[in-house]
């Protein structure tokens, strides 16, 4: 198997790096895994309500007094901080509840990860059919080329794209055409190439339910004469996203691609127990990959008892974010530069017979 | 109509859980049920190929361990996505402490 990709990336997912991993065998390909005894896995893997309905009980509570909050102080200067509370609850924890919702992890009992992900689907302007196959394909070809749906930031990195990412408009300026695109009936080719033809119809469904909800905001504030309904509903993605980025950015950036060993090209990175609430533990990031089965309440867990086999964790974003800065300038440069992260002297090696001609172009 | 094939011991997978059997070429999934009954449907998940041995038996459900989706082992159904397409099954018997599968 071949990993490198010399030509210029192209990140569409049905253009050259997409033929190429194929031929390669980079797309679907069988990933390392530290060993773990099936016990001590099985343990791992055993779902539980309980965890979930405490932290979504008191996520709730957090949104409905946030909001009453604003709703209570609108139009005086006291709405701030309820507005910062929110817009991270709205804009940012919805993503991490989409992302545990979508792998069905959080709660044992089905329909609540279900009722989960979609409302915070919503909250995240995400398409709930789209972004489950999607995230599927990352999982199946994180950080391949040509393959994932789900790499935040390509190479050679923009800059300024990545720092306008905080302030969310330029999510916000995809996400929403992109409901309203899919609302009319029409898929792009991209994601045609990973949601089933059985399942595109489904797409649609979802995205009209999504615009409807949106139409219905718009009215209600326009009848009220007030931002109010939007600042509720919407809006938050815009300034309410800054946290999602914050930690989302770290998962993979400066990391390998086109490798098959999530320890090269994901990162775990230990965080403080706010933003860790929020994020619902995928700060344990390699962890996550390694095992998607792993409820975010276990990963913990997870990390102490597989972390001799993994590069150690950032110890926290501020250093992980120092650790990428150069190489992102590095990479305005030369593209296929990258972050080798060291492995600790317990580790198994990285199989270079599967990196060996990206593996040169590391910073070790 | 298959043949018969041992596939392990009874003892050889524990309540509630699935291990693989391989035979001629193809893979297979062995489960035990919590209330004590035998199980078997192909060992690779009808999405991605992964081995449904590493994967979760809760209930009579399993859950693949690549991208979490589900079956219900005992009729193979599909349930919901990223899983579309069911899973095949194989009748099932124990004899004298073995477990034994007929092959298609």
């Amino acid at each position: 198997m071949a990993t490198a990709v010399k030509t210029k990336r192209d990140y569409s997912l049905v253009g050259e790096s997409t033929r190429i991993a194929i031929e390669t065998g980079l797309a679907s390909a069988e990933w390392y895994h530290t060993d773990l005894p099936r016990k001590a896995m099985k343990e791992l893997m055993q779902r539980s309500d309980g965890p979930a309905i405490r932290d979504t009980i008191i996520w709730i509570a957090a949104i409905a007094g946030s909001a009453a909050g604003i709703i209570w102080f609108w139009g005086t200067w006291w709405v701030v901080p309820f507005l910062v509370v929110y817009g991270v609850l709205y804009g940012s924890s919805s993503d991490s509840r989409w992302h545990e919702g979508g792998h069905g992890t959080a709660f044992r009992t089905r329909w609540m990860n279900d009722v989960v992900y979609h409302i915070a689907s919503f909250m995240v302007m995400r398409n709930p059919v789209q972004w489950r196959w999607s995230h599927a394909r990352h999982h199946t070809d994180t950080i391949i080329v040509g393959r994932d749906a789900e790499i935040a930031v390509m190479r050679p990195p923009d800059l300024l794209r990545a720092a306008l990412a905080f302030t969310g408009i330029l999510d916000f300026r995809y996400s929403l055409p992109t409901l309203v695109r899919q609302a009319f009936g029409r898929l792009s080719e991209d994601e045609k190439s990973y949601i089933p033809e059985m399942e595109q119809h489904k797409a649609v469904i979802a995205a009209r339910w999504h615009v409807a909800i949106y139409v219905a905001t718009i009215a209600l504030a326009i009848a009220m004469g007030s931002l109010l309904p939007l600042v509720l509903i919407g809006l938050p993605r815009l300034y309410g996203s800054w946290h999602m980025v914050l930690t989302g950015l770290l998962q993979h950036i400066g990391l390998a691609d086109n490798v098959v060993d999530h320890r090269l090209n994901t990162r775990t990175v230990y965080m403080n127990p706010i933003s860790r609430f929020i994020y619902w533990n995928m700060n344990y990031h390699v962890e996550h990959h390694m095992f998607p089965m792993v409820p975010y309440h276990a990963l913990p867990r997870l990390h102490e008892l597989i972390k001799h086999d993994l590069p150690a964790p950032n110890p926290s974003m501020w250093h992980a974010y120092r650790e990428v800065w150069p190489v992102l300038l590095k990479q305005l440069r030369y593209e296929d530069y990258f972050l080798k992260r060291e492995l600790p002297p317990t580790a198994r090696p990285y199989r270079d017979e599967f990196h060996a001609l990206t593996i040169p172009a590391a910073a070790e | 109509m298959g043949d018969w094939v041992e596939a392990c011991g009874v003892d050889d997978v524990e309540e509630e859980d699935v291990i693989r059997f391989d035979h001629d070429g193809r893979t297979f999934a062995i489960y035990r049920s919590p209330d004590d009954e035998f199980f078997a449907t192909d060992g690779l998940c009808t999405h991605e190929k992964v081995h449904l041995a590493d994967g979760l038996v809760m209930d009579d459900i399993i859950e693949c361990p690549k991208h979490n989706g589900r079956f219900n082992y005992k009729t193979g159904a599909a349930k919901g996505a990223p899983v579309c397409v069911n899973l095949a099954t194989y009748p099932v018997k124990v004899e004298a402490g073995r477990v034994l599968i007929q092959v298609g």
